[in-house]
């Protein structure tokens, strides 16, 4: 191993910058010129307009323009757009109505976009904003998921009749009944998945620059993916061509997930620099992100298992109603679909799965991925079945899950709901996770509480997850406008340092250093000599981004592939300078070495040759510089075991988290330092889901969890000194042998929360988030 | 929420109803008030500045008297914009009954926000809602020569 190389605790290159207050997000950038954006946002969650008269904010004080729909549609600027097609039960595509980033006579959620005012301060933007008068129609709002599609129902869009976007039944429909015919018994569960609002710490915001003498335009973003943003506005929005439009996404404080999408302030921001021919800058403020960010999960389930009389699970049938709120966000569409009902398989060998997914708009915001995007949706409902199917069998939750996993040796190993598994072990995943939870220590622990009036449960939780996103051709069979390969250029300096550019982004994941320790470890070149650099259109070549867990499984293997056709080049310059055959050379330890001498040449003399090519292979490009793409052939699937143990306290519905162990195999790990944060911060996440957060509107559409006062986020308190441990398993479909591992703990926490919850108070299920109050109420209502 | 309450007012109860649709003394009576005036009968515009939570707002609401039952009483109701603040809705449901020479007031209020007023001050518009009906009742029956008795 390098020094630094793979498998080292390199200290994150990039904190340096962030802990001395020198990071560089957007709403740091303050150019020369620049103008501020305030949007008029409708406060009523389904209503016509009638007008729109801006004529007093117009002539307020430092105002440059007051923008609506209407301008936007004369300069011929396209509606936002969802980029998977899911095909309805009718054979028809999804229901996709026009989302315009100004609305168009008529809004469909609280925060919806009227109008947006461009005034020298922001200040003066805001006041001017009051003065945009509004004659609003209100119509009855639609909220909640699992009636929005209900006969009766107000209708938000003519094209979508009853609300559906679409009806989407996956698996044998005819075999799964039978299968349930037969059963010897049947579990079965109601379970809602909690809506979330992703609250990344940094708020999103855009400053947008038009050169009048370039024709282009310069859009710095909170974004988790510069090329798909400038792509996505130069084929669908119109906003500029692709060659005069630069996104960059410089520092971003965190993205998971509500970043990847073009959304309407964006896109007004880019398209009103040109229009007024001045910067303009915007910055969300907190309420609006809770307003007007792409919100998470949101699902109303019921789920039946079928089983055998050893407890095997014949058969699985669940049907899903899924809140896409009141337009398409960019992949809304694929998340509780392809996402979600091709997860549902878990580590268990059932062999027959049926599902059925309805997706329904409401007057909400919309939703779209969050960490981990359906995959927590299905594990949740997955691993508390499997809780409710042993309890119903009397077994316990670890032997039933032994019962039906996936054996070791049936990898690769197709599942009845499209993903083949590559590696996995799950029974080592549990093992060491039993062993680390102290899993046979619990009933004296349990009894120990009881002692001082608390109530003890433990919770298991297997998941498995599909990321590394992803094999093109299969996203395209699936209805992806788009390939989801990435792509790297590592370039030698003259000097003989590194510059590494990808086309994923960092916004929190350390790619900086990670990155970097790929090259380290095989190049040989210092990890200080070596830069990653992202996030800049203008920059890196191409990238799909950072999302699904991808940015090592794909994106650092387009690098590692540079980095071999780099040495490729280097042994023919070495053989040329070392006058030896090119079969001669070998290269370990960043220097190229005539094989059986002590003849060699350091990688950084080989690019100063490559460079200053005085003499030089004949024929040869000069140049030390390569570019790699790399598209999956198979998605990657990390899986683990976590165990949450907790304390209730009967009296006050208050849950201690005592003691939480996850046992993940996320493949080989490069900095494993990296990887226990992204574990913690997942878990987290989870807790955060499973305990505190719960997005609500009232019938009216009000959102009134709208600030920190009314939703809360999970803290230190909540969550104790996690227990983390690995189980790793090869994935062979992958270069460097990773897996990914940002999702895996927002995707494990939430059931093992929830089973250690039911399995404290003895109750078959509770809703999250089991907050103090629920929990009380259960467990009064439980004895 | 419903706000449900009363008011035992030392006048008669024509005299209260005739207080009742006196502008005036609704203005006097209103908190925050700024002007109350008819555009029609039985249908008023009014201004007035309020505060919930951390949102102050003035407001421009449209007020409409219904159910009227003289002298028993109506029910008015309120529908008010107040900009980016948000709006509010709400309206108030009032029975007057004799008892001897003074009459009870009840009243029976309901209220709604939305928009900003919503999203930071939700949990706090039940308790807006009462001071603001309790303080007008309350008001108006001091204006009657009461004390307040909510």
């Amino acid at each position: 191993m390098a020094e630094n190389g793979i498998g080292a605790n390199v200290r994150r290159k990039e904190d340096h910058r962030f802990l001395t207050g020198k990071g560089n997000y957007t709403d740091d950038l303050n150019v020369a010129g620049q103008t501020h954006a305030y949007f008029v946002r409708s406060p009523h969650a389904h209503a016509t307009i009638n007008s729109v008269d801006t004529s007093a904010a117009a002539a307020a004080e430092g105002v440059v323009a007051v923008l609506t729909g209407d301008d936007l549609a004369a300069d011929g600027i396209g509606p936002l757009i969802c980029g998977v097609n899911v095909t309805s039960d009718d054979g028809e595509p999804h229901r996709a109505p026009v989302h315009s980033a100004l609305a168009q006579g008529k809004v469909n959620y609280v925060g919806d976009h009227v109008a947006v005012v461009i005034a020298e301060t922001l200040a003066q933007a805001k006041d001017a904003a009051e003065k945009v008068e509004v004659d609003y129609g209100i119509l009855p709002a639609v909220t909640a998921t699992a009636s929005a599609a209900d006969e009766g129902q107000q209708q938000i869009h003519d094209v979508a009749p009853n609300n559906i976007c679409y009806n989407w039944p996956f698996g044998d429909k005819e075999a799964v009944d039978a299968a349930f015919e037969s059963a010897h018994k049947i579990s079965s569960l109601d379970l809602i998945n909690n809506r979330m609002v992703t609250n990344a710490m940094e708020p999103r915001a855009a400053v947008g620059e038009y050169n009048s003498g370039t024709e282009e335009i310069t859009l710095h973003l909170t974004t988790q993916n510069p090329h798909v943003h400038r792509l996505v506005m130069s084929a669908f929005n119109q906003l500029a061509p692709e060659h005069k439009l630069r996104v960059v996404g410089p520092d971003v404080g965190g993205g998971f997930g509500v970043k990847i999408f073009v959304y309407a302030e964006e896109l007004v921001v880019g398209w009103a620099c040109r229009k007024v021919n001045r910067p303009v800058k915007w910055t969300s403020d907190r309420t609006e992100a809770f307003l007007a960010d792409a919100h998470g999960r949101d699902h109303v389930a019921h789920a039946e298992m079928a089983l055998d009389e050893n407890g095997k699970f014949l058969a699985m049938r669940v049907n899903t109603t899924a809140n896409l709120g009141a337009y398409l966000s960019t992949f809304a569409t694929m998340v509780p679909s392809y996402l979600y009902a091709f997860l549902l398989a878990g580590q268990y060998s059932t062999p027959l799965i049926y599902s059925e997914v309805k997706a329904v708009f409401t007057n909400t915001a919309p939703v779209d991925a969050c960490r981990g995007a359906g995959r927590p949706e299905a594990t949740f409902l997955l691993e508390r079945l499997v809780d409710v199917c042993a309890e119903d069998m009397g077994l316990d939750p670890a032997e039933i899950r032994r019962r039906n996993f996936i054996p070791v040796d049936a990898f690769p190993y197709q599942t009845p709901v499209v993903q083949c598994y590559d590696s996995g072990d799950y029974n080592a995943a549990l093992d060491k996770a039993l062993a680390l939870a102290d899993y046979d220590g619990f009933a004296g622990r349990a009894e120990e509480a009881k002692s001082r009036g608390k109530r003890r449960g433990i919770g298991l939780s297997s998941y498995v997850e599909a990321c590394g996103i992803a094999p093109s051709q299969a996203v395209g069979q699936l209805g992806a406008g788009v390939g989801l390969w990435e792509s790297a250029q590592v370039r030698f300096n003259p000097t003989g340092n590194v510059q590494v550019f990808t086309g994923t982004h960092s916004h929190g994941q350390g790619h900086e250093t990670t990155f970097a320790q790929l090259v380290t470890e095989q190049l040989g070149v210092p990890i200080e000599n070596i830069e990653v650099i992202h996030g800049d259109t203008a920059k890196t070549q191409f990238g799909m981004g950072t999302y699904g867990s991808r940015s090592l499984a794909v994106g650092g293997v387009a690098i590692a592939k540079a980095c071999e056709k780099l040495i490729e080049k280097g042994k023919k310059i070495a053989a040329h300078a070392l006058e030896a055959a090119e079969g001669d050379i070998e290269f370990a330890d960043g220097n190229f070495i005539v094989a059986g001498t002590d003849k060699a040449m350091n990688i950084a003399e080989v690019a100063f040759n490559a460079y200053v090519p005085h003499s030089y292979p004949e024929g040869l490009e000069p140049g030390f510089d390569e570019n790699a793409f790399f598209d999956p052939m198979n998605f990657s699937f990390p899986a683990g075991t976590h165990i949450c143990e907790v304390e209730v306290d009967p009296d006050t519905g208050e849950v201690e988290i005592v003691k939480y162990s996850a046992v993940d195999d996320f493949g080989k790990l490069i900095n494993p330092m990296i990887v226990e944060g992204q574990v913690h911060g997942g878990i987290v996440h989870g807790v955060g889901q499973a305990l505190l957060e719960g997005c609500q509107y009232d019938t009216d559409g009000q959102l009134v969890t709208a600030s920190y006062m009314d939703y809360a986020m999970p803290r230190a308190d909540n969550v104790p000194s996690f227990d983390v441990d690995y189980a790793p398993t090869n994935p062979p479909h992958n270069p460097l042998g990773v897996k990914g591992c940002g999702e895996a703990g927002a995707i494990g926490a939430p059931p093992a929360v929830i089973n250690a919850i039911t399995n404290a108070l003895g109750i078959k299920h509770i809703d999250m988030p089991a907050t103090p109050e629920n929990v009380w109420r259960a467990a009064q209502s439980a004895g | 929420m419903e706000i449900i309450s009363e008011q035992r007012i030392p006048a008669s109860r024509d005299e209260v109803w005739a207080a009742l649709n006196d502008t005036e003394i609704l203005k006097q009576a209103m908190p925050g008030c700024e002007s109350f005036e008819a555009i029609e009968e039985n249908v008023f515009e009014a201004k007035i500045t309020a505060k919930v939570g951390p949102v102050k707002a003035k407001f421009k609401f449209n007020v409409e008297l219904t159910d009227i039952d003289a002298p028993n009483g109506y029910t008015i109701k309120g529908e008010g914009q107040g900009g980016v603040a948000g709006f509010a809705k709400g309206s108030a449901k009032v029975d007057l009954t004799e008892d001897g020479v003074e009459t009870i007031l009840a009243y029976n209020v309901q209220a709604n926000v939305g928009g900003k007023l919503a999203q930071l001050g939700a949990r706090l518009i039940d308790g807006t809602a009462k001071k603001m009906a309790d303080e007008f009742f309350g008001n108006f029956n001091e204006l009657l020569g009461g004390t307040d008795s909510a």
